[in-house]
């Protein structure tokens, strides 16, 4: 039995576009707020204004996090900041259970001048706590930080990295009953952002989360539940953590990436083929795990090259390389060419997880031994795999499994 | 965890409900959170004041000194104006320069308290937009600020008093509460303009401004003009009680003005008391709207 410790009920609110019509309406609101007759015309918008969150309800228990993606200006810090209690909502009702921890802003309150070990007093002071609480948990908050030689330093000599890793050191050791992190974790090297996640999953059993972040996989490993904001409004709310993820990337158009060429090569066309599936014909073009999929390249050698190569990159949705082509020369050995060929690179089954994925092509002509760039394109074409297993790895493996009972 | 513990435990959990309705739609608790609120605070006040008067003196080489500045060139320049006779002055009691003196750097107590609301608040935008935290610290730790600052001010006045031969009464034990009601004067006025201050940079331009003009309808550089509406608008300007007193006070001159202090105060107090509950109702709008 778990309860119930953020209920946010049809909320929404809405901004104004004009910096000089803003403060006016501020002054407005603050009026009405005074003699108490807010209730009326907030359904409304007023001239120049728009919603940035409209008709957001969900429920998160004790132990439960929700992730909350979107693209920027979505919409999801201002509900946070509205569950945070720093702005009020326009319709609807919030409410929160027990002690609050904001990973919003790491390091507020920083004075510059001041050393860093005075500045911890100063924002546990911010965040909460009392001084004898402070003084008892300073030993861990510094060792935590790893910032042991630097904390008698004035904290304007921090790099940007330093600071999060103090002002999160002190964040958590909050022990909050609701924690709200909104994209702190951008910052940080990959030892920081390890430890920051293993903290978090300390923490998580008795708190209820509401994670924030552009990073997928990051979203993918802590969330119990989805939702995914587009203009202020969910367009997805689920436990299944995947499809919404995958919903996520669909909102983002796929874009070709650089050329870089010597002119010496142009690509005619290029387009996958799997089955009965044809890219230059399906927009979205998508197989399933395990399909076989064709690659056809139509070139142009517009200049003789004695010995051209192709080479391959797959890339995923985070643009890291996963996979490699290189053993164009041991099905093909060209000699001279010169006008139009294709070429078709046929993967009997592709063992990809869900995703969307990119090629980049890369085309290098061997002059003797000395290997020349002749052609190069980034994210040539991309393509979408669904599969049913959960998965998010770009390489999902399917041994025989077998058995026996000793 | 068992239940019964769980559900114990779910009772002891503080709850914070937002909505779109104002907050004086249930005014006894908004009043309750306000001073649960401001108890909330005390450390963070503390911390506050501490990191504020850290920065300000670290960075600084004449550090303290730029407190008395601005009054000594005014009553150097009051006091030229006097011994000349380029302006006439009644006579006031005390030594002429003394009378200036204190009274600039009374004044200078009460300007501190009045900007300090705002400008605290200004310098903690950035904070104010990110994190929840009890806004009273700001207030209270301006406060605190005002007090230290004026109580060198204080110091170096009876310091000069003793020097020229006037000697404290009695009356000097009563003299902390004017020096608080001064304190709280400004401070209360600041409250209420620093709402709108947030919004409009008018406001933290005009203010200057305008208590130039309101120093010279209060007895700082020249005593209470005795007749006309000069006389009236001394006596009507709730700030003229305060000086007074507190000049007297730290003389040891028996005071006349007793009844419109304590008037002036509880009036105060009051004010102090509207001001601070509509600064916690309109923070949510500032933070929205205010460039943070």
């Amino acid at each position: 039995m778990s309860e119930t410790l953020i209920k946010v009920d049809s909320v929404s609110k809405k901004f104004c576009l004009d910096l000089k019509t803003s403060l006016w309406y501020g002054i407005k609101d603050m009026l009405s707020e005074i003699f108490g007759k807010r209730k009326n015309n907030n359904n409304v918008l007023r001239d120049k204004e728009f919603w940035a969150v409209k008709n957001i309800s969900f429920e998160v228990k004790r132990g439960e996090c929700l992730g909350l993606i979107g693209r920027n200006g979505a919409g999801k810090s201002t509900l946070l900041k509205m569950l945070n209690g720093l702005i009020k909502p326009d319709t609807g009702r919030i409410e929160m259970h027990g002690r609050v921890g904001a990973l919003i802003e790491l390091g507020a309150g920083f004075s510059p001048i001041l050393t860093g070990r005075e500045n911890i007093y100063n924002n546990a002071a911010i965040l909460g706590f009392s001084r004898e609480e402070t003084n008892k948990k300073l030993a861990e908050i510094i060792e935590f930080s790893e910032l042991e030689g630097f904390i008698d330093t004035p904290v304007q000599y921090y790099s940007s990295g330093m600071r999060v890793r103090l002002g999160f050191s002190i964040a958590a050791q909050l022990n909050p009953d609701i924690l709200l992190i909104d994209e702190v974790l951008a910052v940080g090297d990959m030892g920081f952002v390890h430890k920051c996640f293993n903290k978090i999953d300390e923490l998580f059993p008795d708190t209820a989360i509401i994670f924030v972040s552009h990073n997928m996989p990051q979203v993918s490993r802590i969330s119990t539940d989805l939702i995914v904001m587009t203009k202020g409004e969910s367009v997805y709310q689920s436990a299944d953590v995947s499809k919404g993820i995958n919903l996520y990337y669909e909102l983002f158009p796929q874009l070709t990436g650089s050329i870089i060429s010597s002119g010496q090569v142009e690509i005619q066309s290029i387009y996958l083929t799997s089955r009965h599936k044809d890219s230059r014909v399906d927009r979205s073009f998508e197989i399933i795990h395990g399909e076989e999929l064709s690659l056809h390249l139509h070139l142009n050698f517009k200049q003789e090259l004695k010995s051209p190569s192709i080479t391959l990159m797959f890339y995923d949705k985070e643009q890291r390389k996963f996979g490699e082509v290189f053993n164009f020369e041991e099905s093909i050995q060209l000699d001279s060419v010169k006008g139009n060929y294709s070429f078709v690179a046929h993967f009997k089954d592709l063992m990809l997880g869900q995703g969307v994925y990119s090629i980049s092509v890369w085309i290098n002509d061997y002059t003797g031994d000395v290997r020349k760039s002749i052609f190069r394109i980034q994210s040539a074409i991309s393509f979408r795999v669904i599969s049913d297993y959960h998965g998010w790895a770009p390489m999902q493996f399917t041994p025989e499994w077998s058995e026996n009972k000793e | 965890m068992t239940k019964i513990k769980e559900i114990l435990m779910h009772e002891k959990l503080p709850v914070k409900v937002y909505s779109h309705e104002s907050q004086l739609s249930k005014p006894w608790p908004f009043v309750k959170e306000m001073f649960v609120d401001l108890f909330k605070s005390r450390d963070l006040a503390w911390q506050l004041t501490i990191r504020d008067i850290k920065a300000q003196y670290r960075q600084s080489f004449l550090g303290i000194l730029w407190a008395f500045i601005m009054p000594l060139a005014t009553t150097v320049t009051w006091i030229f104006l006097n011994k000349t006779g380029i302006v006439k002055l009644a006579p006031t009691g005390i030594p002429y320069p003394l009378f200036v003196f204190s009274g600039t750097l009374l004044w200078s107590i009460f300007m501190e308290s009045l900007q300090s609301p705002l400008k605290l608040s200004n310098a903690a935008k950035s904070t104010l937009s990110k994190i929840n935290f009890p806004r009273e610290a700001i207030i209270i730790s301006g406060i605190y600020q005002s007090l230290f600052n004026g109580i060198i001010k204080i110091s170096l006045i009876i310091a000069t008093f003793l020097i020229f031969g006037i000697y404290p009464g009695w009356n000097l034990l009563l003299f902390p509460f004017a020096f608080l009601s001064l304190v709280i004067a400004g401070t209360t006025i600041g409250l209420l303009i620093t709402p709108i201050g947030l919004l409009y940079t008018d406001i933290g331009r005009a203010i200057p401004l305008i208590m130039q003009f309101v120093m010279y309808i209060t007895p700082v550089v020249f005593p209470i003009p005795k007749d006309g509406w000069a006389n009236l608008l001394f006596t009507l300007n709730p700030l003229t009680q305060l000086i007074v007193v507190c000049r007297d006070w730290l003389s040891g001159t028996a005071t006349l003005y007793l009844s419109g202090f304590l008037i002036v105060t509880t009036i105060l107090l009051f004010i102090l008391f509207l001001a601070w509950a509509i600064y916690r109702l309109v923070m949510p709008i500032i933070i929205e709207r205010m460039s943070a």
